[in-house]
């Protein structure tokens, strides 16, 4: 994924746009087997451009659908289709929307919205090639192959496709920089496409090649399986374009410039500590792999042909963005690679009503929705007698009699999520042993609301800002890997931390959920909010954030962790109605018991 | 029918392959859960052991699959077994591996009026779920953790008890529904309800593999397999079958598996030092270690078999400390480590 600024994007947008068509391309040719592109871009004529070159390489026929990225799974998978079995008087199946695609492309906006639960059904159906239904007694697989166009919209680095789905799909073009006039006409045209579709299945491709690739892919720091693999299927498309039945090295420099460029996490040039992060922490498997087991293979594997590798690298390297390799560099000193702080996929949104928990006689209105299913599966018994009735009287031609009796609703529990925002005083005089208490108070909560299946988020302030490290979460091994990358020292601007707070309590909000705000500070401002030292103005500042955030009612706690209690800490916690816990020896049990206590859920 | 990727050319993840196994030889070890990195063959492995299970002997039309062999006449009214004089006939089917997948909804997880029937006909019939499906065989959740919520608690309540009571739209249905519940997921996607996690008597923690050679083993067979599914499965139909032999030989030897009194202590004391809650954790270590035994065709456990299975049996059952960073697994060697030193 390419996570630049706007100012420093890769040199040459024609090469780029260039680049963004080959990929478009060599898609059309294996669209289920490519299985998707991960493209950001916003709305514009570039876009356009783009998509509609993607569709025209692919024939008329061939389906095209837009999927937006909070769906309903009666839309997305299928389910009865309500109109259709009430006129037939028998239940009818609807397609979702995958299903409907087969063959063809699904375009997902803002896929950076796309919830966990959408991509892994998504995924699901990438990786069989099917949709199983399993919904409003229907049992049903459907054949959907199908290929993804992921448009993000993001801008901003961690608004990206949920990794589950990057993970699946070849190719990430980012369209931004690219101006309407750096666009030269690619002769790729849709008859090149048909054939290359046709010849596909012949394309060859030799097992030194197949371990270039995969060489290459572990060189740049690449973990998953299924990136070399696309890679391979990429190269073959590649050939298979060009007129060729056997993959040469040019497909293959395509094929990683297009599929493994994109997803470097570290630099080629470092291979040579192979240690490489992610390997060191993975001891390889265990050498007792059965000798039966891969009888051919083994013998040919030892020796690992070099030189290709090298070649394909040369064409990464070539490809790789300037910001990239500088912030590849700065992830390698910095510990985790940038990968580590995804964007929040985690807890999936069953839906801001609450979950349902079961279906009660009753008439819609007033909040409560009506369930068809149930409500057909209500008067499903009295069709026969209602059909005499009703024969009797005039001899209608309703097909399904519905009475008001048979209405069902819904029954939803509303569920309250509560995320928990700790801000935490990172700074200098916060002296670096209250920071480790805060992380492990942070860990001790975190263990809470897991059991509680709440979330948590986790803002650091120090230096002259506050920076989000960890959104809204309930995984915990991705909390425990922020959490332990956090450093202190340095300034402390509150009024920073306390907005951030606020502002991320706010969204939390606005999504229907409750937030609950713990800052951890000893109230002793010097950064002010426009990142100016001075201690006066600093805590004026800080006074008015609290305030700003204490208008807005939050649910909030203020740890004073100062060795002697701050009249400043106690005079911030009253502005922001928040409640005022001095802890002078607190150690971690400590705190995360009183963070519990003090904030009882809602 | 679809080729399906088979499991003996999976390369590596040799314990989620012995968990899957063990729990084939003994249904009785309880579920298996299956967490870790992306593309690592997860739901492969899953959906590849359906092929590796010696088929079971049913009562003929039963949808519940029940066992000829069980006391009772009949599981339930509707089994052909139940008719009062009528002779059953048995048939041998396929061990069911149900997938239950994201998005369905709960009438057709617990089963429910039949909807055609009722609809075309004015019958009031049921209409078996996909717990009746999975009697007696394998329940599989892929993205378990992604689950819905009002789902997994269904999932508990049949779990603990065999049986799944349907009680809706005038229907009042009990049926049994005993299955193994095989779970597979990444946790960066969220954690799994501690709850949920207690349902598993196995769980393993699948990782890319590292070295360069199996990686490209694992390209290379599954670019293969896409190229000519048959093929590839038609190649591999020897060692399939070879294990397939083994699941069978390693089930007829099971009962015969002998646990000696020191292997029962070690155990124990395994447990101990690791503070696992309860006696379930001794018991499937037992269980365990026993099918691992009668894999490997002993008559008797020993060390290595209790040593093999430990980490899957107990990592996930260590006093909850879930961000205790060290890994349960480190911690479970570690144990393993003093106990078997001594």
């Amino acid at each position: 994924m390419n996570e630049g600024g706007q100012e420093s994007r890769q040199a040459d947008p024609t090469a780029r746009w260039g680049d963004a068509i080959i990929a478009a391309s060599l898609f059309t040719v294996d669209p289920a087997g490519l299985a998707g592109v991960a493209l950001r871009a916003l709305p514009g004529p570039v876009r356009d451009a783009f998509l509609a070159k993607l569709r025209g390489l692919l024939p008329d026929e061939t389906p095209w659908r837009r999927m937006p990225a909070v769906i309903d799974d009666d839309r997305l998978l299928g389910g009865l289709d309500l109109v259709a079995t009430l006129n037939a008087g028998r239940p009818v199946v609807g397609r979702g929307l995958l299903a409907e695609a087969d063959g063809g492309i699904v375009l997902v906006t803002t896929a950076e919205r796309l919830s966990a639960g959408t991509a892994a059904r998504i995924g699901s159906v990438l990786d069989t090639g099917q949709a199983r239904i399993e919904r409003d007694g229907i049992a049903l697989v459907l054949p959907t192959r199908i290929g993804i166009v992921a448009i993000d919209e993001g801008m901003e680095d961690d608004e990206i496709v949920p990794a589950s789905l990057r993970d699946r799909i070849a190719f990430a073009i980012d369209l931004g920089g690219i101006s309407i006039r750096e666009m030269p006409d690619i002769p790729i045209t849709r008859e090149a496409v048909l054939e290359a579709r046709e010849r596909l299945s012949r394309v060859v491709i030799a097992d030194a090649q197949i371990e270039a690739l995969c060489v290459t892919a572990v060189k740049l720091g690449i973990v998953s399986l299924r990136v070399p693999l696309l890679a391979l299927r990429a190269a073959r498309a590649a050939a298979a374009l060009s007129g060729r039945e056997s993959v040469d090295d040019e497909d293959l420099r395509d094929a990683a410039r297009l599929v493994l460029a994109p997803r470097a996490l570290i630099l080629p040039d470092q291979q040579d500590q192979e240690g490489e992060g992610e390997d060191a922490e993975n001891p390889p498997p265990p050498p007792d792999q059965p000798p039966d087991d891969a009888p051919p293979e083994n013998a040919e594997e030892q020796e690992i042909d070099g030189d290709l590798s090298e070649i394909i690298l040369e064409a990464v390297k070539a490809s790789l963005p300037q910001h990239l390799l500088e912030q590849l560099t700065g992830a390698i000193s910095g510990g985790a690679p940038s990968r580590a702080r995804g964007k929040a996929t985690g807890a999936a949104k069953v839906g801001s009503l609450g979950r349902p928990v079961g279906v009660r006689r009753g008439e819609p209105g007033r909040g409560a929705r009506l369930n068809l299913i149930a409500t057909l599966r209500a008067s499903a018994p009295w069709q026969p007698l209602r059909r005499n009735l009703a024969g009797e009287s005039n001899g209608s031609e309703i097909r399904v009699h519905v009475r008001r009796d048979d209405f069902r609703v819904t029954v939803r529990k509303p569920r309250s999520l509560t995320t928990t925002i700790f801000a935490v005083d990172a700074s200098g005089s916060s002296a670096l042993n209250r920071l480790a208490e805060a992380k492990g108070a942070v860990e001790l909560l975190l263990a809470e609301c897991y059991v509680r299946r709440d979330r948590v988020a986790l803002i650091a302030f120090r230096g002259k800002s506050a920076e989000l490290i960890l959104p809204p979460t309930r995984s915990l091994v991705r909390a425990k890997r922020s959490l332990a990358g956090l450093a202190g020292g340095g300034a402390t601007p509150l009024a920073s931390g306390i907005d951030a707070a606020a502002l991320l309590a706010d969204a939390v909000r606005r999504k229907g959920e409750s937030p609950a705000i713990v800052i951890l500070t000893d109230g002793r401002a010097n950064i002010g909010r426009d990142g100016q030292p001075g201690r006066e103005a600093a805590n004026a500042d800080a006074m008015i954030a609290a305030r700003m955030a204490g208008a807005s009612r939050y649910r909030a706690l203020l740890v004073d962790i100062s060795p002697f209690g701050q009249p400043l800490a106690q005079a911030l916690a009253e502005a922001m109605a928040a409640r005022y816990l001095a802890l002078p020896q607190a150690n971690a049990d400590k705190l995360s018991s009183a963070v519990l206590a003090a904030l009882p859920k809602a | 029918m679809r080729a399906v990727f088979p499991f003996s050319a999976i390369v590596g993840q040799d314990d989620m392959k012995r968990a899957l196994i063990v729990a084939a030889v003994d249904q009785s070890v309880g579920g298996v859960l299956v967490f870790g990195d992306r593309g690592t063959g997860k739901s492969t492995a899953v959906r590849a052991l359906a092929h590796l299970l010696p088929p079971m002997r049913v009562v003929a039309g039963c949808r519940y699959n029940c066992d000829p062999d069980a006391s009772r006449a009949g599981c339930t009214d509707d089994c052909p077994a139940s008719v009062a004089g009528a002779k059953i006939k048995v048939a041998k089917v396929p061990v069911p591996v149900v997938d239950l997948p994201l998005g369905a909804t709960e009438d057709r997880v617990v089963g429910a009026l039949d909807l055609e029937r009722a609809l075309t006909r004015g019958e009031k019939a049921f209409e078996a779920g996909l717990l009746a499906r999975a009697n007696r065989g394998f329940l599989y959740i892929d993205e378990v953790n992604l689950l819905e919520d009002h789902l997994v608690d269904l999932l508990l309540d049949v779990a603990a008890s065999g049986e799944n009571v349907v009680e809706r739209e005038g229907l009042s249905v009990r049926h049994p529904a005993k299955f193994v519940l095989v779970g597979s997921g990444n946790p960066e996607e969220g954690e799994l309800r501690p709850q949920l996690l207690d349902r598993f008597g196995l769980s393993v923690d699948v990782k890319t593999p590292a070295d360069l050679p199996n990686r490209i083993a694992v390209v290379r067979r599954r670019d293969a397999f896409e190229r000519d599914p048959e093929g590839f499965v038609r190649e591999w139909a020897g060692e399939e079958s070879k294990l397939q032999r083994k699941i069978a030989a390693a089930r007829k030897r099971l009962p015969e598996v002998s646990v000696p009194d020191a292997g029962l202590e070690r155990a124990a004391r395994l447990c101990m030092a690791l503070g696992t809650d309860g006696l379930r954790g001794e018991i499937t270590l037992m269980r365990a270690a026993r099918a691992v035994a009668a894999i490997e065709g002993d008559a008797t456990v020993d060390d290595g078999h209790l040593r093999a299975i430990a980490p899957s049996v107990l990592r996930h059952r260590l006093r909850r400390n879930p961000l205790d960073d060290a890994g349960s697994d480190a911690r479970v060697g570690r144990a393993i480590e003093e106990v078997f030193a001594a």
